[in-house]
């Protein structure tokens, strides 16, 4: 049963992250003290960006992780659905990341069964925002996550990019944002290459390009491997809902982009 | 001190009893009914928005009678228990059977240890895939479970309208057929209006891992109009 507990709101809580908080006594012993540094051992995943375009967003991720000055993983995922009409990309301590968005993406299923009735897009990004506050005793310890998010807003029938810093700031960006090892470069790129009237073949190509000129500058980022076939995840927001593109689109722009790039 | 008066426990459960039907006697009915590509769940409900069928989890729904306070706070901590099972174990980890299981139990206590029993009858599906794998618990006030195939009847007048569906029912249906001849009983002269339909399935064809699906109020008045 459902306990009222005196001095509590009313109504259940239809969250799934109190829930688990609530019963988890791992999560409260987690003020432990600060240690100084990155610790080297644990995965990290690196640039995540997202950018608008005239009928939603595109999201995309380059593909490598790293422990210290050691690749971890070059097929790594960082980009997910959060839900039918987001997606949230994620940089920092890949295990911790990948928890948080496992969370993230009960939260809002969990909301969606108790109320019957999906979350504003403001809502679910004001979740994640107190998601990342709530992870700050493991930021003290050098566990840093920092997620971006996007989704399609159907009350203003518009894309919406939401990015965060690491103590669970968060700001919407109006064109275009980054997160990640990479993002000064993969942002630098974007500044050149965005417009506000972008198709969506032009944003994935866009996105693609950001990544290579991120690949190309930060050792932590991987770009395009043709020879291996490990390209960018790109996910596209529209309002059919989210959606990742196939490997052959994503090898169609980042051929194109890489073309341009050749000496004659 | 004013002793009370003894009541013999069989007389005190039979009062239980009686009082629980009663009270979920006066509600409508909620039908559920197999067809080729899942479980359909039927409700005579006017409200657009209380619902007495929901989602549970990817293959698991959940039908409700009788008094909405105690089946939607049973609903809710359903989910809370589905939902935290996944994130534990795994989400196939997750079946209608523990939830069942779990409602007995809680059903049960209530009946013998609270004021009043829960004055309510819950549906826990699960759809498979293959129509033998599907599971249909019906939970009743007191904590009794049974395990029901084809098609069932539960709140206002079910014993009727459970013959009468049986009578009826063939397997391999189609959703269409399966929609009419759930409501069929239902329907008075005058015709039925959809939007007293609540009407929602487990569809094992649909794409992605939740097979939970609303039937829209224009799906169900295309569908009974032919």
């Amino acid at each position: 049963m459902i306990p009222d507990q005196p001095g509590l709101p009313l109504g259940s809580n239809p969250s799934f992250f109190d829930l688990v908080r609530g019963l988890s006594t791992e999560a409260n012993a987690a003020q432990r003290t600060p240690i100084d540094g990155n610790p080297a051992a644990v995965a990290h995943g690196t640039t995540v960006i997202a950018l608008k375009f005239t009928d939603g967003v595109v999201m995309a991720g380059d593909r490598r992780a790293v422990e210290g000055y050691t690749i971890a993983d070059e097929e790594m995922n960082k980009v997910f659905p959060a839900d039918d009409y987001s997606a949230v990309g994620i940089a920092g301590v890949a295990g911790q990341a990948i928890e948080m968005v496992k969370l993230f993406q009960l939260e809002l299923e969990h909301y969606e069964k108790v109320e019957g009735e999906h979350l504003s897009l403001e809502g679910k990004a004001n979740r994640l925002a107190q998601m990342v506050r709530a992870s700050f005793p493991m930021v003290m310890q050098g566990l840093v996550v920092v997620p971006i998010y996007a989704g399609f807003d159907p009350r203003r029938s518009e894309g919406r990019i939401y990015r965060y810093d690491v103590i669970g700031g968060r700001y919407e960006e109006s064109d275009y944002a980054a997160t990640g090892s990479g993002s000064r470069d993969a942002k630098a790129s974007m500044k050149k290459r965005w417009r506000r009237d972008l198709s969506q073949s032009d944003a994935i190509e866009v996105a693609v390009e950001a990544l290579v000129d991120a690949g190309e500058e930060d050792t932590a980022t991987g770009g395009p491997d043709l020879i291996r076939g490990i390209f960018p995840t790109v996910h596209v927001v529209t309002t059919d809902g989210v959606e990742e593109l196939g490997e052959d689109t994503v090898r169609q722009a980042a051929q194109t982009v890489i073309d341009r790039r050749r000496p004659a | 001190m004013p002793m009370p008066f003894y009541v013999a426990p069989e007389q005190m459960m039979k009062d239980r009893h009686d009082y629980a039907r009663k009270g979920i006697a006066r509600g409508k009915p909620v039908v559920a009914m197999e067809y080729a590509d899942g479980i359909l769940f039927v409700a005579d409900n006017p409200s657009a928005t209380l619902h007495k069928i929901s989602e549970l989890y990817d293959r698991i729904a959940f039908a409700g009678v009788g008094k909405y306070s105690e089946f939607e706070n049973l609903r809710i901590a359903g989910v809370r228990m589905a939902d935290l099972r996944g994130y534990s174990y795994g989400r196939e980890d997750v079946t209608a059977k523990a939830v069942a299981n779990a409602y007995s139990q809680v059903l049960s206590n209530i009946f013998t240890q609270e004021m009043k029993p829960y004055e309510v009858e819950l549906l826990v599906a699960q759809v498979g895939e293959r129509q033998e794998e599907n599971e249909l618990f019906h939970i009743l006030y007191d904590g009794s479970v049974s395990d029901e195939e084809g098609v069932l009847a539960m709140g206002g007048e079910s014993e009727t309208l459970s013959t009468t569906l049986k009578e009826t029912y063939r397997e391999g249906l189609d959703l269409a057929e399966a929609v009419r001849l759930s409501t069929a009983p239902m329907t008075s002269e005058a015709g039925l209006d959809p939007e007293r339909v609540e009407a929602a399935v487990l569809d094992r064809t649909r794409k992605g891992r939740r097979k939970f699906r609303r039937l829209a109020d224009e799906e169900i008045g295309a569908i009974l109009k032919r």
